[in-house]
């Protein structure tokens, strides 16, 4: 007979480990490109390594497309759009698309794996948020494919042909969801890169699009760093470019098709404010808050990482916010407990950590949960400045990080204009519980998507982009079409 | 011996207000031997000016209601009807014949009804509610995009003025647009129309010069949001969209070819000239498990 167990309070009560298992997934371990149907070595002779940002281990070897790899993908997309998928009818189109939508679903688990052992993210994320969404998207954009004069009244919507596109690695499968379902919807073949640093799933999904049957070259994947981007983008035989990644290289981008005849969607960097009313729900606000910017790490575009808190509440909702901030467990990104993962590369974590010293430096006030880091891997502690005014760099710069710059604001005017007050303008949050102020608010704000009383919420029929250096074109919805057609 | 005939001086038109050029110069534009007039040479200044007035004013008329940016339109083309035979007469004098000027008058007066009809309409058209899978409303709406620099077709007196503005005002901007750099009178005149039609000082700037000096203002400007460019120079398209970059103004080339044809009548236009915005909020669903935030 042992002691009876007794019931302690005054302690934390840790989760045990639930680790997602491994075994069951299946990765080569070198991937080569996916060019017209087939796993081809590269040009370049060249392959770079995957590593997991959690335990800095490799994963595999992948291929570096050059520009004679970058040829053959768009030669492959357009002998594929010439011969058969311009002639091949609109329904059967969509047929496919939905097929490789149930093909991921399918798969779902191995995907989510794979997305969270490659780019660090937290298992939950990827299981319940990017494989879904991305199996949901190719779904939506399936059923356009023969609806597509519906979505533009009085025009004859034509595909533009080859679209070249090139994804960031926050969400790599989800991004590369976004990009391929309407460009196919509507009609166009693709050739697309994955970002260096999270390659796998893109592979994986080549698999996907190999036994979903699509004819030879309707997409072709590949991989790289800058240069193969460089070579997609100034490919002449390429009809369109969508980009999702930084203002700055969005910006080059721009400038390399100028006098071309070539269409661009951009989505770029954000800076989004997150704004809380005194009347707003503030414990439901407090959870918006976190889920704002520690949401994958905070590497999202979208992620609310200027917050305004109206001066009355100041005290309650960072008390609440530093509460809650303590409870998040950061670590290792299978465990299905995890809130934060690795981050993405030691490179960003770079990037993040210089801007944390900005901030100190400009005499900002930093608060960061006391959590225990793993060892091994690139991490960082969710993070929080006060005492930041307007000019500081780490509230006009995008970090990408999970560092939030808090502000407070007396009225409704002041409130909007140090909102909009950014290059940027991509999303907001506004946080009350007064319909006519929300609408106040959501209206104002100059931004593509704005939240109100809810924030990083997506979904494939909701479009999204930017309004100034936040890009332009729209992703998701039927404005989503729009982008890959002659109107 | 005849009356002494009083001529008119053409200046620009920045916030409702009809200023010299800042910078003091001129240019006289000619039609064969004939002189049209002395013109304002505009200058980078001007734009500026133009600019901060396109900007104040933006609130103003992308706050008035769709119904209302309607009437206004309506009212432009009223005015102008009311004075076609001045804009026929200067039609005539830069070099239009007298049954072509008639054609441009009421085609420019036929094209501001038809846009003034879609004020209240295009949003209605673009928007969208979406049904996400969440327990969220969710819809998409068209908003004015902000600033727009125009550059006007230099083949057209009024009617391209009319056919690049009137799209860029229903969406519910403003702007500041350079008149043809050879046929200006109009756009001088027009904008006395503009001054007596409640459209608010400073939605529409209109100045007058040279394309070759002020392009590279306009379209480097920091402070505008879109650009129209109606023309086909190919080394000046690739100079503004070039320059637009800096922050990513949305550019749009428009040959407006075959101005009359009513191919140009078409809320697409406006569409150009809009930001999409999402928004979301939660619905709270009774009696189902968890928060609708």
């Amino acid at each position: 007979m042992g002691k009876s167990p007794t019931l302690e309070f005054d302690s934390k009560w840790n989760l045990s480990p639930a680790p997602e298992s491994t075994g069951h997934i299946n990765l080569k371990e070198q991937y080569d490109l996916f060019i017209g149907g087939k796993w081809v070595k590269p040009a370049s002779k060249k392959y770079f390594d995957t590593i997991n940002p959690a335990t800095e281990k490799v994963l595999a070897k992948v291929a570096e497309a050059n520009e004679k790899d970058v040829n053959r993908a768009v030669l492959a997309a357009r002998k594929a759009y010439n011969e058969v998928w311009s002639k091949l009818s609109a329904g059967e189109r969509g047929k496919y698309i939905y097929r490789i939508a149930r093909l991921i679903q399918e798969r779902a688990r191995e995907f989510s794996v794979i997305e969270s052992m490659d780019g660090g993210k937290v298992i939950r994320e990827s299981r319940d948020v990017d494989v879904p969404l991305a199996a949901a998207h190719f779904f939506y954009y399936a059923g356009w494919a023969d609806k597509l004069k519906y979505a533009f009244p009085n025009r004859n919507p034509q595909p533009l042909g080859v679209a070249g596109q090139i994804i960031p690695w926050n969400f790599p499968l989800l991004m590369a969801a976004w990009k391929i379902a309407p460009a196919l919807a509507t009609g166009n073949t693709v050739v697309i890169k994955s970002a260096e640093t999270t390659p796998l799933t893109l592979y994986k999904l080549a698999e996907v699009i190999e036994s979903a049957g699509l004819p030879p070259g309707v997409v072709n994947i590949v991989s790289g760093a800058g240069e193969t981007g460089a070579a997609i983008v100034n490919h002449p035989d390429v009809n369109k470019i969508a980009f999702t990644g930084s203002t700055g290289v969005g910006k080059i981008i721009q400038r390399a098709v100028v006098g071309t005849n070539k269409k661009t969607t951009l989505e770029l960097g954000g800076k989004a404010a997150n704004i809380v009313f005194e009347d707003a729900p503030l414990d439901q606000a407090v959870e918006g808050i976190i889920n704002g910017i520690y949401f994958n790490q905070g590497h999202v575009c979208c992620a609310g990482s200027r917050l305004f808190i109206q001066e009355s509440v100041k005290d309650t909702v960072l008390r609440k916010l530093r509460d809650r901030m303590e409870s998040l467990i950061v670590g290792d990104p299978m465990d299905k407990n995890t809130d934060i993962g690795a981050i993405n590369s030691k490179e960003q974590l770079g990037i993040i950590k210089k801007y944390i010293e900005v901030g100190k430096k400009e005499g900002a006030t930093m608060y960061q949960n006391s959590c225990d880091l793993p060892k091994k891997g690139y991490w960082c502690r969710p993070t929080l400045f006060t005492n930041v005014s307007q000019s500081s760099r780490i509230v006009q710069e995008e970090i990408f990080g999970p560092v939030l710059a808090v502000q407070t604001f007396r009225t409704i005017d002041e409130v909007i204009a140090k909102a909009n007050n950014s290059p940027y303008g991509l999303s907001a949050g506004v946080w009350t519980d007064k319909g006519s102020k929300i609408f106040n608010l959501t209206s104002q704000m100059k931004a593509g998507i704005v939240w109100a009383n809810s924030y990083n919420k997506f979904d494939p029929t909701s479009p999204f982009g930017g309004y100034k250096e936040s890009g332009f074109g729209r992703e998701g919805g039927l404005h989503g079409l729009k982008p890959y057609l002659n109107l | 011996m005849g009356r002494v005939e009083i001529m008119k001086t053409y200046k620009i038109y920045i916030g409702g207000a009809f200023p010299r050029t800042e910078s003091g110069r001129y240019y006289t534009p000619m039609n064969g031997e004939k002189a049209l007039g002395n013109i304002c040479l505009s200058s980078r200044k001007d734009v500026r000016n133009a600019v901060v007035a396109a900007r104040v004013t933006h609130n103003k008329w992308a706050g008035k209601s769709a119904a209302n940016r309607s009437q206004i339109l309506y009212r432009i083309a009223e005015m102008l009807e009311g004075r076609k035979n001045q804009f026929i007469a200067e039609l005539i004098l830069q070099g239009s014949t007298k049954s072509q000027a008639a054609k441009e008058v009421i085609a420019s007066v036929d094209r501001l009804i038809y846009y003034a009809g879609w004020c209240d309409k295009f949003s209605q058209v673009f928007s969208s509610v979406n049904p996400v899978a969440s327990a969220h409303f969710n819809f998409t709406a068209p908003e004015p995009m902000g600033v727009v620099s125009i550059i006007c077709k230099e083949e057209s007196g009024l009617l391209g003025i009319v056919s690049a503005i009137a799209p860029v005002l229903a969406g519910g901007n403003t702007c500041v647009l350079l008149a043809s750099e050879q046929r200006p009178l109009c756009a001088i005149t027009f904008a006395e129309v503009l001054n007596s039609s409640d459209v608010p000082g400073g939605t529409v700037n209109i100045l007058t010069g040279k394309r070759s000096e002020l392009i590279e203002h306009m379209a480097s400007h920091m402070d505008v949001n879109g650009f129209l460019y109606c023309g086909t120079d190919n080394e000046e398209i690739n100079t503004v969209q070039q320059l637009a970059v800096e922050n990513l103004k949305r550019v749009t080339i428009s040959p407006l070819e075959d101005l009359l044809n009513e191919d140009h009548n078409t809320p697409y236009y406006i569409d150009d000239f809009v930001e999409m915005k999402t928004t979301w909020h939660p619905i709270e669903k009774i009696g189902a498990t968890g928060s609708g935030y």
